[in-house]
């Protein structure tokens, strides 16, 4: 039996073990809630908590009690989006967003625009970037809010968050960021940057599933989102529910640890990303990375490889856990949105194998992996009748070229 | 989802890959699907006098759902006559290789495979037999 390659890191990680040696207490004698303020084991969690509050805090650059806690990003960019939507909704009812959000993004846009919102949707550039002049434009006097996120899931491609965050605090409308990817990989600043709330979840960064948080401006200006769950108005009133103390515990490290080892790992990582490519640009004839390769992410690598379909490559190396692009991963019969929205054909993106490496990635995986890859490519070539009509309209020199 | 033991047997050891001379008067090829959509499929066959199938060839880019189906399906088709392979259904490929709801598809594209490939053959048999007629009436 081959070794189990994990290269799916965009989608979940592997819980950190120190991670979970901090959370562990909280499961046991350390169960408290943090909302109880006249015992022990109240003051315990809340303690826990604040310290993670703090931790977190500390890699955004934002102040300990602009964290809100919730169940992960999907429900930070609900609260975001739909909060200031009803909160702000007076002062105008235009939202702007852009084609390659996640979905925790673009669904709860779609549902403003059956409440009585306005959204625009920028498509990005080739390389998955918007145009700051066309956002500029798209601001007009009812825009509220504008949600770009930081970077993206499937491609890695990182948006001029400085620029859009100047550009929104010079209009006046506020400005939030899906940070999920990108929290934890790349330094974050909400002050520099002009960023008024960001999303962010404790599972892409080695920290549990089932915890995130909203960081939520106090000042410049003072942020104010209506609550999606309403109950005991825990969270400054945005996000009621006893506090999942654990898993916030579990965020806290998640993120201390990231704000440590971060500078570290993005170089190491992406050294094995740029091996990956190397290794598979040698060894296949046309394969495409999609998306950039300078404002990226150090860990992403997405390629498209000619003739052969995704859903069959990753069959093909069972042991090497990857994504894909392919409308076959997914309950649709369309492939990926985000490489459509790129420009990127639907051959092409039927095609398209997501790498998302991590911290616990070796240089030895990278080598099997092209190896691997690489092989099913070939054979998979092999049985191809796109593969086949595109060699018979080439000459022999790069059919011999294919079939090294 | 994981996949079927039998559509992982045909992905990792398809039966019949290849290609048949598609001018051969004897070979009718099939060509279902549409790269956009990301499946296609080439299926080949070949027929001797008594329009028996002797052979047949296949090439899918595809999932691994599409490839296995259209392994089994030259398989089944393989010493059946066009008529006899004309019998079989997706719902028998969807049996066989335990295929979900969301791959049934591959299965409509795979009895498609066949009939456009015995469509051929039966094209090229009546072109040909056109053409023998033609050139006794002009002698």
């Amino acid at each position: 039996m081959k070794p189990f390659i994990y290269l799916d890191n965009n989608a979940t990680t592997p819980l950190d073990p120190r991670v979970l040696e901090a959370m562990l207490p909280y499961f046991r004698e350390k169960f408290g809630n943090a909302a109880s303020r006249n015992h022990r084991k109240g003051w315990e969690a809340e303690k826990a908590v604040d310290l993670a509050r703090e931790q977190v805090a500390a890699m955004l650059n934002a102040g300990a009690k602009e964290i809100i806690w919730t169940s992960g990003a999907t429900e930070s960019n609900n609260i975001a989006i739909k909060g200031v939507a009803e909160m702000y909704k007076d002062k105008g009812r235009h939202i702007i967003t852009q084609a390659t959000e996640h979905k925790a993004v673009i669904d709860p846009c779609q549902y403003l625009e059956q409440h009585g919102f306005r959204i625009t949707v920028l498509t990005p550039d080739r390389k998955g970037r918007i145009n700051l002049d066309e956002l500029a434009s798209a601001i007009a006097e009812d825009t509220i809010l504008v949600s770009i996120m930081f970077a993206n899931n499937e491609i890695g491609t990182i948006q001029p968050i400085s620029e859009i965050g100047g550009l929104c605090k010079g209009k006046g409308v506020l400005f939030h960021t899906d940070a999920t990817q990108a929290f934890g990989k790349v330094p974050i600043d909400v002050e520099a940057m002009g960023i008024d709330l960001l999303s962010c979840s404790g599972h892409k960064i080695y920290g549990p599933k089932g915890v995130g948080a909203l960081c939520v401006r106090r000042k410049k200006p003072r942020v104010r989102c209506a609550p999606v769950l309403h109950g005991g108005g825990h969270e400054r009133g945005m996000r009621s529910g006893t506090l999942n103390v654990p898993g916030i515990v579990g965020l806290g490290w998640a993120s201390e640890i990231a704000r440590r080892e971060m500078a570290d790992d993005a170089v190491r990582i992406a050294r094995l990303r740029d091996r990956l490519w190397q290794g598979l640009s040698e060894r296949n004839e046309e394969i495409f990375r999609n998306g950039c390769a300078d404002n990226v992410l150090a860990n992403t690598l997405n390629v498209s490889f000619a003739y052969v379909e995704g859903e069959s490559l990753m069959m093909g190396f069972e042991n090497i856990a990857v994504s894909s692009g392919s409308a076959c991963t997914s309950a649709s019969l369309e492939p990926s949105y985000v490489l459509r929205a790129l420009g990127v054909g639907d051959e092409l993106a039927h095609s398209s194998i997501r790498f998302s490496l991590g911290r616990f990635n070796t240089a030895e995986e990278i080598e099997q992996t092209i190896g691997q890859v690489s092989a099913t490519v070939q054979r998979l070539r092999e049985m191809s009748p796109l593969f086949e009509l595109a060699r018979e309209g080439l000459g022999l020199k790069q059919t011999q070229a294919f079939s090294r | 989802m994981a996949y079927s033991d039998k559509v992982l047997d045909h992905f990792n050891h398809p039966r019949n890959i290849g290609v048949l001379d598609k001018n051969d008067p004897n070979v009718g090829t099939g060509v279902v699907g549409a790269p956009e959509c990301g499946d296609v499929m080439k299926l080949q066959i070949k027929v001797d006098a008594d329009n028996r199938i002797v052979d047949a060839k296949f090439k899918t880019f595809g999932c691994g759902s599409a490839i296995a189906s259209s392994s089994l399906a030259t398989e089944w088709i393989k010493g059946k006559t066009v008529d006899q392979a004309l019998e079989i259904r997706n719902t028998d490929i969807v049996r066989e290789l335990a295929l979900p709801p969301v791959k049934i598809h591959c299965s409509v594209l795979a009895e498609d495979a066949i009939r456009a490939a015995i469509q051929d053959i039966k094209e090229k048999q009546t072109a040909s037999a056109e053409a023998a007629t033609g050139s006794l009436s002009e002698s």
